[in-house]
């Protein structure tokens, strides 16, 4: 490489908040009192939390200084396969910082809020729309939160029938999440196997499909970044033993405006708000994780609901078979204007979005290929699984790479997931790359590919660029210190 | 479109490596039976320009202060925020980074979210708290579940004056789960009352919210010695407004197992309810069952002081199904957002502060007591309190509303035994001369 991304340059060492500071500082404009003070009752009063005293200077240097240390989509590249960090528009931020907005209390009347309320019945509609399921809930505050939410619907469902089914098929390529939100409704996951060729085959399924079986998890492109090509027919197959289909839209980048969800039998999906739609990840939330369902099972989604009666818009508990309600309030506003901003700033060329999204996972797919191993060799979705099977042989793994990526100025793929794939390196390059910035990763892979084989013990070391070294895990978890 | 870097030439040469004649191509492993019929239909892309515009309408439709004079808590109360908070976490590196899991890169993150694992351990006076959850009322059901799995039992007990929009997110988890909620009823004094724990047993957890619903005082820590006397019981504190432990002793002074509850006081926006930040923390036994992420301190290969995310075996992405909770994305930027608050405030400013809010309550609590207004329960309050109004209120609050004056929110729709009953709310934001404005409009209307 001529000259590398990644680069050094003056950062800046910065202690624990409460290893600096002095008693009697204040980042705060305290109001004076206008009123009398008014005694407390001795047996409740506290003497107050121990916090640190900082100047408001002291605390703008000490996140600035942190903020340094971490890298962002804005910094660079950030292929991490099933986390679609694409840009976070600026203007997004804009729109949810208005007063109107940011300073709405949930509580007022209906005829007081009519702005967000509007916005978020507007949103449903797109988002009816870009599914193709007309039914749609905000109120999960992340994709999990959204598959608890469809797992407690098929839940309803059933009892609704008068039946309690106790499995739920959940693909091995699945996310974690999905057995685990399963659970938590009370049902079994019962693994089934991808075929050789990445997908789920209809026969397979067939096979384990029964009675007792609530319905199916898909992940829909799977973590493989494969479509799930036989998605009608297993429809078919959970559909008549009385099952749901149930799809985790966290893939939901590859395919807008090319697949309608509801037209291939899907019952239920989640969407991540901070994936396809562009909403920040905020270094691990706060994200958005609405559900869309068919028709039929609209009376199950939780409440309250915006509702629109002539011109008016209202909030309505009246849903008497639903499941309840998901969080406090009315599900992440703040971050719902953003994913709504980016759909009225898109429009139509959403569609564009899933296509450049699928041009650069395929572009890296082809130009990687000889690069690193490919077990999965085929066009891929959005994003493409390669593993470290070509560099083991200089004992040379996927984490020693993904590391030494950084030195780069890359942030690394997601690595080791999908399960079923062996020292799995997962990129999803997202549409917002262009074809220089992904020529430089291309180039940085082959450098690194090429010191795994001449030079391992660089690879070993990664990464020496930025301030903080590979750390020591184990001791992380053997004596937990959580808290100074 | 701005966000695609792609130009046509690119496009091109892209498709021509790959070996495609167009984009279309590039999905024909979606079989024709699984593609659209139609496009899509959705608005023509607008403009950052017409954006704003229109946003800007959406945002002229919400009534806010200081336009509106709101005397409205009830689980998402309005304090100040200084502007650092809003501008630092507007910092790209923050908040367009994801979940730290590479270490190396994402210090920042760690650092921070170690940080505000402290203070939240600090302020609730307990040994570890997690890395944040959604909001108030999931934590509280997470809290509720992870009682449930440490206890092996398969029943808890809720006062009803939990936050009412709480209990009804712990009866949407709990029952999806199968497990049994018994509800404790509350005294005249405005407190929850215990006796109805009375021939209960086998309880995982009782759960009890300081300051509750009502906005009252709880006496935790009689109730707490009363819940241990099951020495398997957890005693679960929730709460909706943290900054009540900047002046009252902590949840884990007075015997909490569990604190868990809302942030939003502590530096995050309303923004109609949400995103908030669930709160979470716990005594040091109990960390291997405790539910979400956490950040531990460790070194780095040079020996230097460094954070990773640790203890992941209790999570989904490793226990699948037996892991201790679902969860994977949290609040980390609405947990970052209270960590520059609690540092911005310190604690010395976070006694003030609370002090404020409590004497600005009493101020219009006293008030309102004395042009008529009856004060139904005595205990002691932090910043929200509840008041009985002669019949007939309802009007005179319609009228308020167009006058600007929100007083406060009928509790009727939760407690239909107590009709007439309002929950105001008075924070370091509501001045005097607007409490006493709302004290003269309630006494002129007494008085005719």
């Amino acid at each position: 490489m001529e000259e590398s991304l990644g680069a050094t340059g003056l950062v800046f060492n910065e202690p624990l908040l409460w290893e600096k500071g002095r008693k009697g500082r204040s980042g705060f404009s305290m109001p004076a009192s206008d009123v009398d003070p008014f005694p407390l009752d001795e047996k409740f009063a506290g003497e107050g939390p121990d916090f640190p005293d900082l100047s408001e200077l002291d605390v703008v240097r000490h996140f600035t200084r942190l903020s340094h240390w971490n890298f962002g989509v804005d910094s660079g590249m950030y292929p991490l396969g099933s986390c679609t960090m694409k840009y976070n528009p600026k203007t997004n931020e804009r729109q949810a910082s208005l007063r109107g907005i940011a300073a709405a209390h949930p509580l007022l009347p209906v005829h007081l809020s009519q702005g967000v309320l509007r916005m978020m019945f507007d949103l449903e509609h797109c988002l009816a729309e870009i599914t193709g399921l007309p039914a749609v809930t905000l109120q999960p505050a992340a994709g999990a939160h959204g598959e608890l939410t469809g797992m407690m619907i098929v839940r309803a469902f059933h009892r609704d029938a008068g039946s309690a089914r106790s499995k739920i098929l959940i693909p091995d390529t699945a996310h974690g999440t999905n057995p685990a939100s399963a659970a938590l409704c009370g049902f079994t996951p019962v693994s089934v196997k991808s075929d050789e060729q990445g997908v789920l085959s209809p026969e397979y399924v067939a096979s384990v499909m029964d009675e007792d079986t609530a319905g199916i998890m898909v992940t829909n492109p799977n973590t493989l970044g494969l479509f799930e090509e036989n998605i009608r027919e297993i429809a078919d197959i959970v559909h008549a033993k009385g099952g749901l289909v149930y799809v985790d839209g966290a893939n939901m980048n590859a395919v807008m405006g090319i697949v309608n969800m509801g037209d291939v039998g899907v019952d239920i999906m989640h969407l991540n708000l901070h994936k396809t739609f562009s909403t920040p990840h905020g270094g691990g939330g706060p994200g958005s994780g609405p559900v869309c369902v068919r028709e039929d099972l609209k009376p199950f989604l939780p409440v309250p609901r915006v509702v629109k009666e002539g011109d008016q818009y209202g909030l309505s508990q009246d849903f008497p078979r639903s499941i309840g309600k998901l969080q406090a309030f009315y599900g992440n506003v703040g971050v719902l204007v953003k994913a709504y901003s980016y759909i009225l700033s898109m429009g139509k060329e959403l569609k564009k979005a899933s296509q450049l999204a699928v041009l650069n996972a395929n572009y890296l797919r082809k130009k990687l290929t000889g690069v690193f191993h490919l077990p999965y060799d085929r066009p891929c979705m959005h994003e493409c699984v390669f593993s470290d099977k070509m560099q083991e042989q200089y004992k040379v793994t996927t984490l020693d790479m993904a590391k030494r990526l950084m030195d780069y100025g890359f942030h690394p793929p997601t690595i080791y997931f999908p399960l079923v794939v062996h020292g799995a390196i997962m990129i999803e390059p997202t549409e917002s790359e262009s074809k220089e910035t992904l020529d430089l990763f291309i180039e940085a892979c082959k450098t690194i590919a090429e010191e795994a084989e001449k030079d391992p013990a660089v690879l070993f070391e990664a990464p020496t660029k930025p301030k903080a070294r590979r750390m020591n895990e184990t001791e992380a978890a053997r004596k937990p210190c959580l808290a100074g | 479109m701005r966000y695609f870097p792609h130009t046509d030439e690119d496009i091109r040469e892209m498709l021509q490596e790959i070996g495609l004649e167009s984009l279309d191509a590039l999905f024909a492993d979606i079989p024709k039976d699984c593609r659209r019929a139609r496009e899509l239909e959705l608005p023509s892309p607008l403009t950052e320009w017409e954006l704003n515009a229109h946003m800007d309408t959406l945002a002229a439709h919400m009534a806010v202060s200081p336009e509106y004079k709101i005397f409205l808590g009830a689980g998402s109360y309005n304090h100040f925020i200084p502007e650092v908070v809003r501008q630092l976490l507007l910092r790209g590196e923050f908040f367009t980074a994801y979940t730290p899991y590479q270490p190396e890169i994402s210090q920042g993150t760690l650092q921070a979210i170690y940080e505000y694992q402290t203070l939240t351990t600090r302020l609730l006076g307990m040994d570890v708290a997690n890395a944040s959850m959604y909001d108030g009322a999931s934590a509280l059901a997470e809290a509720l579940l992870m009682a449930i799995r440490l206890t092996k039992r398969k029943k808890v007990a809720v006062s009803r004056l939990v936050h009412p929009f709480y209990r009804q997110v712990v009866q949407t988890y709990l029952t999806a789960s199968g497990y049994e909620i018994v509800e404790l009823p509350f005294l005249e004094n405005g407190a929850t009352d215990l006796s109805g724990l009375d021939g209960v047993t086998e309880c995982a957890a009782v759960a009890i919210q300081s300051p509750n619903f009502f906005g009252c005082i709880e006496d935790l820590e009689s109730q707490g010695k009363a819940v241990h006397t099951d020495m398997k019981t957890l005693f679960v504190v929730a709460f909706s407004e943290p900054l009540a432990y900047g002046l009252l002793k902590s949840p884990g002074a007075r015997g909490a197992d569990i604190a868990c509850g809302e942030g939003q006081s502590l530096g995050i926006p309303q923004s109609f309810g949400g995103p908030g930040l669930g709160m979470f923390a716990t005594k040091q036994e109990f960390v291997r069952n405790m539910p979400g992420r956490l950040v531990g301190q460790t070194t780095d290969k040079n020996g230097r002081r460094g954070f990773v995310l640790t203890l992941a075996t209790r999570e989904q992405h490793i226990r699948r199904e037996r892991a201790t909770s679902n969860i994977c994305s949290n609040h980390g930027l609405c947990a970052l957002a209270s960590t520059m608050y609690m540092a911005c405030v310190g604690g010395t400013g976070i006694r003030e502060l609370a002090r404020l809010n409590h004497d600005k309550a009493e101020y219009l609590k006293k008030g309102l007591r004395d042009v008529g207004a009856t004060i139904p329960f005595e205990a002691p309050i932090f910043n929200e309190f509840l008041v009985r109004f002669p019949a007939g209120f309802k009007e005179v609050h319609s009228r308020l509303l167009k006058k600007k004056i929100v007083a406060g929110l009928d509790i009727c729709t939760f407690y239909p035994e107590l009709p007439d009953h309002y929950l105001l709310c008075a924070t370091e934001t509501n001045t005097r001369e607007d409490m006493d404005a709302l004290i003269e409009e309630v006494g002129s209307w007494k008085n005719h």
